[in-house]
């Protein structure tokens, strides 16, 4: 009996935390159940977008909030990868450099070695996937921790998109690709996308029965193991998607810009992991959403774009954006006693 | 022996509603080694925890040389020289012997650590106690017994008045023990007081001076020598005559569904043979430590073996994942609830449906309502008192239990393995629990049961294994199976040629987890 003793300490705060519920549901308070309901970034995103409609009048038209959405959606599909590794409790420090050396292996297969686009895109996908696997591999089979392994990874992938074309940019791609980022019935095709590929992802992650492994993996390994889930293997295909999305990212890159630059994606690796954690998710593995990641998404989007508009110092933006990290944090702590979870 | 030494006065100890300790007297005197004996979860380590500070006591009251003696903290324990030698060995593995003996009071000389002296001091105590260790080494990569003596010396670096063994001998071989039994004559020796918790009854014999024997939180028998025999000590552990039985009806015996043939795993146990009819439970009892977790955890595929089969049905099943094992219909109800079994955060519905979401959704989509409604099924077939849709950890402990079996009958099993199915829970629980099992075994599944309490194994199982050293001693029927008998088997002393503990153990046993 001694032995279960250092459980004790949890299973009084465990106590606690249904008490509070309990009384909660006694007083039959539906609108505070409602409310309770709703994810805390929720509440920020409209707290900030009510602010930000206020203080400028350019924020709310119709032609700024797409641009919103444009300008986040390359880290918005980075974000979906980023979201699916966290949950199972590991960390992909690589995507930005991933999304470089994709990149720039489709812009030399195309502009240099002179094959067809559609194959140069694809090779693109399949480095992508590639160095996805090497994290996968490195952080299961070779139990490596994720962080290491990707840092690895990170570094090696930087210096091999620099070193494919010397360090040059490469321009001028095929007109049809610009399309990508064009609109499509008056709506941003790489915003149907982005919202295509959450809603892909969102599905997953709650209806088939690997995609919620992940979160059973992340809240605790061995008990996943026991239960019959094959733990490396769906973390080694977490890893892979995460690098093929970075190489989709990548491809809307150099559709917006018709250029590709090795140094691409080297800031994006703080925001998308920032997208993630103001979603809700816990670094510590096990929770976190589609959604969530997607109200991230919209809430740095919305601050960037907003500060732009009230010429708030550039210098200035990143501060605001680690405050709202902080922020976002606190609230959802407060939350989850909340909802005693 | 009047008021010398350390002296318990009707300690009284409670968690929660469990009464743990029922007013007990304890006395340690100077130069005397007090064996304390008892089986699993009879107190022993309750009444260690209180005289060392980490629990206090609800009512009693303690004494040291007649002076009153109330530890609040482990501190205040140390302070007044009363240590405790865990069972398990806490030791920092990159850090030197020396460092770790000294750990937390590093001798320091003008702002600086006193690197001199903390070998000198480690070197002598290491001599003393016979041990041949390089001070300045890293404790990685020791063995476990010199690892223990390491323990030891640190504890005598404190000069204490009184120590207490916590089962020290747990993971050691034979002439380990005997070392660390040498250690201990040579504390009584210079008058310090000995309290020796262990499940190994020949030692306890050998190395008291008085036994001391717990049960069910009482003092049910006390000896002023150590020359006890040990029918005597076993009568008093064991205690009352055994009558609450949960066994299933007789099987038929005309479908044999699981045969373990040489099954074997280095270093760990060595040559399981067993075999399990259909309506069969089949116990597996020993002391902690016999290799009965390892033993099935290799059949549920949760670690390799590397001889023997698992023939499920006559077929050769040998599942190296826990997948495999349970694609084969074999699902095991681990002993660590909350590092093994559950996911505490999550809701008790999504516990009991993670292995069978591939199963349950027929349309490849696992929605809420199934999840739901399997949950929902469970709670009413096993009386589960309290919210599927909540997490888990809302719950009592009986009820947690409750849904870590129920998780591996969502789909009806082959062979129900259930290693200690009623640790941590309250006597309703338990015997709700038994009927559960019993009405498994009832329904035509073979049952294999893993427990640390005897009356468990003895009530619920039609045949009893008992193993002991890695090793199985022997297979008992029900009829042969008396307490007595189980644990004469139990306490045997395979220690000669352990399998289990021949070689160096990196620090921590308990990373055996491999993907």
């Amino acid at each position: 009996m001694p032995k279960t003793e250092p459980q004790t300490t949890d299973t009084t705060t465990a106590a606690e935390a249904p008490k509070t519920t309990a009384s909660h549901r006694a007083s039959g308070n539906r609108a505070a159940d409602l409310f309770r309901s709703v994810p805390g970034p929720l509440i920020g995103l409209v707290v900030i977008f009510i602010a930000m409609s206020f203080l400028s009048p350019f924020f709310l038209s119709f032609r700024n909030l797409i641009n919103i959405i444009s300008q986040v959606s390359d880290i918005g599909v980075m974000a979906v990868g980023a979201a699916m590794v966290i949950i199972i409790g590991g960390i992909d420090l690589s995507v930005g450099s991933t999304l470089a050396f994709s990149m720039m292996t489709m812009a030399w297969i195309y502009k240099i070695q002179g094959l067809p686009f559609p194959v140069a895109i694809l090779i693109g996908l399949l480095i992508g996937a590639l160095v996805g696997l090497v994290n996968g591999l490195l952080s299961t089979y070779a139990r490596i921790q994720p962080f290491v392994a990707t840092l690895a990874t990170m570094s090696a992938a930087a210096g091999l998109a620099l070193f494919i074309t010397n360090g040059n940019p490469v321009t001028q791609f095929p007109d049809w690709f610009s399309a990508l980022t064009g609109t499509f019935l008056g709506l941003p095709v790489e915003g149907i996308i982005l919202v295509a590929i959450y809603l892909i992802a969102a599905f997953w992650l709650r209806f088939r029965p690997s995609g919620r492994a992940l979160y059973a993996i992340g809240g605790n390994e061995e008990v996943a193991r026991l239960s019959g889930i094959n733990v490396r293997a769906l973390k080694v295909r977490v890893y892979v998607t995460a690098g093929v999305l970075a190489s989709v990212a990548g491809l809307l890159v150099v559709s917006r810009l018709d250029s590709a630059a090795p140094t691409a994606g080297a800031a994006d690796l703080l925001n998308v992991i920032a997208v993630v954690v103001i979603g809700g998710a816990s670094l510590a593995g096990g929770s976190g959403t589609m959604f969530g990641t997607f109200i991230g998404l919209l809430i740095i989007g919305t601050l960037n774009n907003g500060m732009s508009l009230l010429n708030v110092s550039p210098n200035l933006q990143p501060v605001v954006i680690g405050i709202a990290i902080i922020v976002a944090v606190l609230l959802d702590r407060g939350g989850l006693k909340a909802r005693g979870a | 022996m009047s008021a010398a030494g350390l002296v318990c006065t009707q300690l009284t100890k409670s968690f929660g509603p469990v009464t743990v300790l029922k007013g007990i007297d304890f006395t340690v005197p100077h130069g005397k080694v007090i064996g304390l004996i008892g089986e699993n979860g009879a107190g022993k380590s309750t009444l260690s925890s209180l005289i060392t500070g980490v629990h206090r006591p609800d009512s009693g009251s303690m004494t040291i040389d007649g002076k009153p003696y109330a530890p609040a903290t482990p501190g205040d324990a140390l302070a007044a020289g009363v240590v405790l030698i865990h069972q398990e060995i806490r030791l920092l593995p990159e850090l030197t012997v020396a460092e770790n003996i000294f750990l937390g009071r590093l001798p320091r000389k003008g702002g600086r650590i006193d690197r001199q002296r903390m070998y000198d001091e480690s070197h002598a105590v290491l001599e003393l106690l016979g041990a041949h260790v390089d001070p300045n080494r890293q404790v990685k990569g020791l063995s476990m017994a010199v690892q223990q003596e390491i323990e030891i010396a640190k504890a005598i670096t404190r000069k204490p008045r009184y120590i207490i063994f916590d089962e020290p001998s747990a993971s050691l071989g034979g002439n380990e023990t005997e070392r660390v039994l040498d250690q201990i004559r040579v504390l009584r020796d210079q008058g310090a007081g000995v309290v020796y918790i262990s499940h190994r009854l020949d030692e306890v014999r050998e190395v008291a001076d008085g036994i001391v024997c717990l049960r069910d939180g009482q003092r049910v028998a006390g000896w002023d020598t150590g020359d006890v025999p040990t029918t005597d000590l076993v009568n008093a552990m064991v205690g009352r005559e055994f009558t609450y039985e949960h066994v299933a009806p007789e099987p038929a015996h005309d479908h044999r569904v699981l045969e373990v043939r040489g099954l074997g795993r280095r270093g760990v146990f060595a040559d399981i043979n067993f075999a399990v009819d259909a309506g069969e439970v089949f116990g597996i009892a020993g002391l902690v430590g016999a290799g009965r977790t390892e033993t099935v955890r290799c059949i549920a595929g949760a670690d390799r073996a590397d001889t023997g089969d698992v023939v499920v049905d006559g077929k050769k099943i040998n599942a190296h994942t826990p997948r495999a094992a349970i694609k084969a219909g074999i699902v095991m109800v681990p002993e660590d609830r909350k590092g093994q079994g559950l996911n505490l955060d999550r809701t008790a519905s999504e516990n009991v449906t993670l292995p069978w979401e591939r199963l349950l959704a027929k349309t490849g989509l696992v929605t809420r309502g199934i999840v739901r409604a399997a949950g929902e099924k469970l709670s009413g077939e096993l009386d589960i008192r309290g919210r599927m849709g909540l997490p888990v950890k809302s719950m009592s402990g009986g009820n947690q239990q409750k849904v870590l079996l129920g998780k591996w009958l969502v789909e009806k099993p082959t062979v129900f393995i259930v290693d200690e199915p009623t640790r941590g829970v309250d006597v309703g629980a338990k015997m709700a629990i038994y009927e559960i099992i019993r009405g498994l075994a009832a329904d035509g599944v073979a049952v294999v049961v893993v427990s640390s309490e005897l009356e468990e194994v003895l009530g619920l199982a039609h045949r009893v294994m008992v193993m002991s050293g890695g090793r199985q001693q022997g297979i008992l029927s029900r009829e042969e199976a008396t307490p007595q008998a189980v644990m004469a088997l139990a306490v045997a002393n395979t220690s000669t040629d352990d399998p289990a503990y021949t070689e160096d153990h990196p620090v921590s046993a308990g990373t055996r987890q491999e993907g």
